[in-house]
């Protein structure tokens, strides 16, 4: 009997091929993964976003320092970035809350306000992205 | 019917609610923020010192601050459980986490009234 359990092939489904090739994420899959990336992001990110606002805040030279600082290409990008994050944790986060309040849990509902939060997230990214710049 | 014996000391009921409540607190606050910063005067040095030398904006920007503590404090405890098998290191990073977000709110306190 041993030997039949082991002998058995069993489809390997977390593999890392698997993981990035053959498993197709639900779209709140997606919203869910990249709500967590994005707050791990915004954790991290904390700490130069203080570092900005306490040179900001300092002076009238840090001020205009922070103001040159973030017209750097690279910076931009990186502000930008930061910025869809918490675009997107916002929207998902709302998502989440009425998930919570049992407000759209059936698959219909969930996969149409999945599209939203995800096309809601990058249109305020590009929305403020062009506010700012 | 199924009754269900609740025991344990509750924290994670109170963790998952707090990180709710806190994230209304922040959501509110960011769409107020928006608002001033995108419909209110163009920003300079003198607008953005005196916004943030206002009684109610160091307040209001406390309770944010506290709240993200909390609330980036569950969900990165949330993140660690879940992906960081090894005890000895899910617990030190654990508290490298803590002593960072204590870090964060003196900073932003420090910020705030200098």
């Amino acid at each position: 009997m041993a030997n039949v359990t082991t002998t058995k092939t069993r489809p390997k489904y977390l593999s890392l091929q698997a993981l990035l090739f053959e498993i197709r994420l639900p779209l709140p899959g997606w919203v869910s993964i990249l709500h967590r990336i994005s707050g791990a992001l915004l954790f991290l990110a904390a700490l130069w976003l203080l570092w900005l606002l306490d040179r900001s805040l300092s002076s009238e030279s840090g001020f205009e320092a922070v103001k040159r600082y973030s017209g750097l290409p690279l910076v931009k990008i990186s502000l930008l970035v930061l910025v869809w994050a918490y675009c997107h944790h916002f929207c998902a986060g709302i998502r989440f809350l009425f998930l919570d309040l049992d407000k759209g849990a059936d698959k219909a509902t969930a996969r149409l306000t999945s599209i939203i939060v995800i096309v809601a997230g990058l249109a305020l990214t590009a929305l403020l992205g062009a506010k700012l710049w | 019917m199924v009754t269900r014996v609740v025991v344990g000391a509750h924290y994670g009921l109170r963790d998952w609610l707090a990180q709710r409540m806190t994230a209304v607190i922040m959501a509110l606050y960011s769409v107020v923020i928006t608002v001033v910063l995108l419909f209110g005067q163009p920003i300079s040095y003198s607008v953005w010192r005196d916004l943030f030398a206002q009684g109610w904006m160091r307040v209001a920007t406390l309770l944010v601050a506290a709240s993200f503590a909390w609330h980036a404090w569950v969900g990165v405890r949330d993140i660690l459980m879940d992906y960081i098998k090894p005890d000895g290191l899910r617990l030190a990073l654990q508290v490298l986490v803590l002593v960072t977000i204590a870090g964060y709110l003196g900073w932003t306190v420090q910020i705030l009234w200098r």
